[in-house]
């Protein structure tokens, strides 16, 4: 068979993109013009792309599992977690127990303007306080108002999806995302129930509020 | 012959000479420096090529580099190894997953451990998505340095898809960072096999239309054929690497020669080779790689072992002292780790032989007596990623 | 040509009236020409053969963006390279724009719908589009910049190599319809039989066809579209002659690319498809005056579809390679054709 020139085959691969991008759907609908779906753009402030679950977009903050015990700061690259806390009294877990000392974050800030999005951090932590969401849009005028402080961080909980389940054939546990209520990561409630939160049934009562 | 005759027939020589001297006195016109780039939309990056022209001709070329150094090698030696993996994502950032595994190949090396089947297979099947999220943008962007419009724009509508997939796996669209030592951070999420199926089978037709579109094209082919041409022992002798030497026609590919731990041997594909060694022979042999890739990636998709990701590995990693060189065939050639520690939580140095380096080292050999389009045909087809050339 | 002068004077205009009225019709068709062809074209085709959407905010569909963009490039400063030659610079975009408005005198649209009907329109057209040429040389030269400067050379190797096959094209139709003048080539295509079945009249593009594909290739080049665009060449010269241009005068240059387009795709259109005349009407009737121009505007955007369906397809050949095809290939064949033409014509 005689081979097309090439000219005339790389006029074709335009027009049947032209073809399949202003007349996507088949069958009788054919003639009608559709490009918004025949199209690969996503208008985007119109509308928005969907990251996959697992998308790195921003970090989440579950403050009642944080013991501020420093290691996400101490393993991030560039050093763009700013943690301070301090320890409390709380009350023994078992009636007659020893009174046990409680770390509090004070404070808990990651500097988005630094951040690599390397996931370092949320991997190390031993306390599943730290998630990942896939949420993108929280861009700035000013580079410092991307410092998100511990109260943006933990507002950011509300959009961290379930984790996956796994392919078949893995051995990795599906993890869980902490349960987290409505009110819970407000930090006016957090620092007036204080107590409360730290008291012996404290996951009872986390699970109860959400 | 009397030596008369032979006097008169040197005399006659001499004076044709002399005349000939005159003449070109006369018509010699200046030389002209032409800079290109360092910001120039065919270096995509900062790459400078310091040219020395008549007319259109080109008399020297000089590729300046180091406008894009951020001095990763010493960067690697206030970082703890899993840090490390990090910076290293950054420096070919279009096919990142793949500069991730020769490090971590070099320190599992250090500290005597081997990732687990699965792990392997899954690293072998990102390393192939980031070979075709890489490749097939070149793909395209020869186009656009020949001038043809279109194919890049289908190459980015095509390669999201690939990056979707990676990005489904890993979180990170450009850089995973997914590798650990001694396994993966994570698993396939449920579903992941088919779509990537589906999106392999879509690369395929990218492929066939840039075959149609680009490689089948006349006009293509009269701009890059003997373009640029680069026998095989030149190749040998600059170090160049990947593809670049194979469309010289060196039957060279570390998959499959030096397979350094990944599932590359499980899998059933070939190295492709052109004896050309011009610009026309380096996009098809690109271009025949991408459809291997999406091969061994089916293939490999088909045959995931179950088992674990993640070898037992101290939380806290310590390399022993010691030194290891580990290479692989990433998407723009030979990339390696030398790596050696000191023992303690950072590498004490850390060499990345990176393969755009040495593919660029060949420009001013080859680009003498070209034209100025060939120069952007050339740079184009060599492929070459400015992080990865200053890393 | 006596036609619009009785048109003229059954109105009771004076020449200076019927000018310019002429001419500000002119006026308005020339950007408009520029906008369509820009927004179909330059924008919503070569999305579409690329996946994408185009422009979708400025306007329903996107249609105002060219409007926009050309506010935003008056806004834009103007500025001139310091060691530019101020005066060479700033004209050069003007005599660009002038070639291509000055095509568009002895375009007809319709018996009598045609600002100037030259005796010697096509040869007109022919020496009015090479001044653009100049202006680009100028262009390249006045920038003080050396990739301007490469681009400007190539425009004028290319002018050389181009014009020539351009013309000859030309020679073949002129030799059938037996005149330079624009109006007699479209009569005579109207006029004319194929095989005595003078329905359709005798387009040229089907005696012509050689021709037909010459001229397009080599308007092709004189419009500096791909695969002839070296002196533009973005990757390569970052955008030739016009790298130093900025707002207004940038977007004069932009403006007379795309009206030298669709002044062209007119060109072919009245040489090769018949022109503005329609199947079953006289050659005369006066309501072609009306229906001419949009039978025209039809078959110039049919031509200028397939200018830049090439221009968004194809990549882009080297300047010596241009040359060659143009004096090995193009020129002979052009040559051949009239030879050929003029047979046909003496024996027939
Ligand atoms: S993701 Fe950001 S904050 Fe976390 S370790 Fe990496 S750089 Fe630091
Ligand atoms: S987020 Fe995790 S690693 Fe970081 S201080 Fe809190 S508990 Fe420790």
């Amino acid at each position: 068979m005689p081979q097309l020139p090439g000219l005339l085959k790389g006029l074709g691969v335009t027009a049947r993109t032209a073809a399949r991008t202003l007349f996507p759907k088949r069958g009788l609908r054919t003639l009608i013009p559709a490009p918004q779906q025949g199209s690969v753009t996503v208008q985007y402030p119109h509308e928005k792309e969907a990251p996959p679950d697992r998308a790195r977009g921003v970090i989440a903050l579950h403050e009642e599992n944080c013991t501020a015990c420093m290691l996400c700061s101490r393993s991030c690259p560039d050093w763009c977690i700013y943690i301070e806390g301090h320890k409390v009294k709380a009350p023994p877990r078992r009636a007659g127990g020893a009174v046990r000392s409680v770390n509090v974050v004070d404070r808990f800030d990651i500097d988005y303007a630094l951040c690599m999005y390397c996931g370092i951090c949320v991997e190390v932590c031993p306390f599943d306080a730290l998630f990942w969401s896939p949420e993108y849009e929280y861009s700035e005028p000013h580079i410092a108002d991307l410092l998100h402080d511990r109260i943006r961080l933990s507002e950011w909980m509300e959009t961290v999806p379930a984790f996956e389940d796994y392919e078949p054939g893995s051995e990795q546990k599906v993890r869980k995302v902490p349960d987290f209520g409505p009110d819970d990561f407000l930090p006016e409630r957090k620092l007036a129930d204080d107590d409360a939160v730290l008291a012996p049934a404290a996951d009872a009562a986390t699970s109860a509020d959400g | 012959m009397t030596a008369a005759t032979d006097l008169r027939s040197q005399q006659a020589y001499v004076a044709a000479q002399a005349a000939d001297a005159r003449v070109n006195v006369e018509l010699d016109t200046g030389d002209m420096t032409l800079n290109i780039g360092p910001q120039h939309p065919a270096t995509h990056g900062t790459l400078r090529i310091a040219c020395q022209l008549d007319g259109e001709q080109v008399i020297s070329a000089e590729p300046l580099m180091g406008y894009m150094h951020r001095g990763y090698e010493k960067l690697c030696e206030v970082r703890t190894f899993p840090q490390c993996t990090t910076l290293i994502n950054r420096i070919d950032w279009l096919g990142s997953f793949a500069n991730e595994v020769p490090f971590i190949l070099a320190a599992e090396q250090l500290m005597g451990i081997e990732a687990p089947p699965r792990a392997q297979w899954i690293r072998t099947i990102l390393f192939e998505l980031s070979r075709i999220a890489n490749v097939s943008l070149f793909l395209g962007d020869m186009g656009v340095q020949v001038g043809a419009l279109t194919p890049v724009f289908f190459a980015f509508r095509d390669r999201e898809r690939v990056l979707n997939q990676i990005e489904a796996v890993t979180g990170g669209r450009f850089h995973p960072n997914f590798d650990r030592i001694g396994g993966l951070k994570d698993d396939l999420p449920r579903g992941w096999i088919d779509e990537t199926h589906a999106v392999m089978a879509k690369m395929r037709g990218f492929c066939d239309e840039m075959e149609d579109l680009l490689m089948g094209n006349e006009i293509f082919q009269t701009r890059c054929r003997s373009v640029g041409v680069i026998p095989g022992e030149v190749a040998l002798d600059f170090g160049l690497s990947g593809a670049n030497l194979r469309a010289s026609g060196v039957d060279w590919d570390l998959r499959r020669d030096a397979n350094p731990g990944l599932a590359w041997d499980e899998v059933d594909w070939r190295v492709w080779t052109h004896p050309d060694g011009d610009s026309f022979a380096r996009y098809w042999v690109r271009l025949q790689e991408t459809r291997e890739a999406t091969k061994i990636v089916d293939q490999l998709l088909d045959s995931i072992p179950a088992g674990p990701i993640m070898a037992k590995v101290p939380r806290i990693i310590k390399v022993p002292a010691g030194e290891a060189y580990v290479s692989t065939e990433n998407p723009l050639g030979e990339m390696g780790y030398y790596v050696v520690s000191k023992g303690g939580l950072e590498p004490f140095r850390v060499k990345i032989r990176t393969p755009s380096f040495s593919n660029i080292s060949v420009v001013p050999w080859v680009m003498r007596g070209t034209y100025v389009p060939d120069i952007i045909t050339i740079l184009g087809s060599l492929y070459f990623i400015l992080g990865d050339i200053d890393r | 040509m006596s036609g619009a002068a009785e048109l003229a004077g059954l109105l009771g205009l004076a020449y200076w009236a019927e000018t310019s009225i002429k001419l500000g019709v002119a006026l308005i068709v020339i950007p408009t020409a520029a906008l369509l062809l820009g927004y179909l074209f330059l924008l919503k085709m070569m999305a579409f053969m690329q996946s994408r959407l185009g422009p979708q905010d400025v306007g329903p569909y996107g249609t105002l963006q060219l409007i926009a963009d050309a506010v935003k490039f008056l806004q834009k400063e103007d500025i001139h390279p310091a060691t530019a030659d101020r005066r060479v610079f700033r004209a050069a975009p003007v005599v660009v724009l002038a070639s291509s408005f000055l095509l568009f005198v002895v375009l007809p649209t319709g018996p009598d719908a045609v600002v100037e009907n030259l005796d010697t329109g096509i040869f007109y057209a022919m020496a009015v589009s090479s001044l653009s040429v100049l202006g680009v040389l100028m262009a390249g030269w006045a920038s003080a910049n050396k990739y301007a400067l490469l681009g400007g050379l190539r425009a004028a190797g290319q002018l050389i190599a181009y014009e020539l096959p351009l013309i000859l094209a030309v020679m073949g139709v002129v030799i059938q319809a037996d005149s330079l003048n624009l109006q007699e080539i479209v009569r005579a295509q109207a006029e004319g039989e194929i095989f005595g079945f003078g329905l359709i009249g005798n387009p040229f593009i089907l005696t012509q066809f050689i021709g037909f594909l010459i001229f397009m290739i080599s308007a092709q080049a004189e419009l500096t579209q791909t695969p002839f665009d070296m002196p533009v060449a973005e990757t390569e010269l970052v955008g030739g002659f016009h790298v130093e241009y900025t707002g207004f005068r940038f977007l004069l240059f932009f403006m007379a690319e795309v009206a030298t387009a669709f002044a062209f795709s007119a060109l072919a259109t009245v040489m090769f498809l018949g022109g503005w005349w329609i199947p079953g009407f006289d050659f005369d009737a006066p309501a072609l005056n009306v229906l001419g121009p949009v039978v025209m505007l039809i078959k110039i955007l049919v031509v200028a579809f397939i200018i830049f369906w090439i221009r968004f397809t194809y990549p882009r050949l080297r300047e010596d390679q241009l040359q060659k095809f143009a004096w090995k290939v193009l020129i002979p064949l052009s040559l051949a054709n009239i030879v050929v033409t003029g047979i046909f014509k003496v024996v027939v």
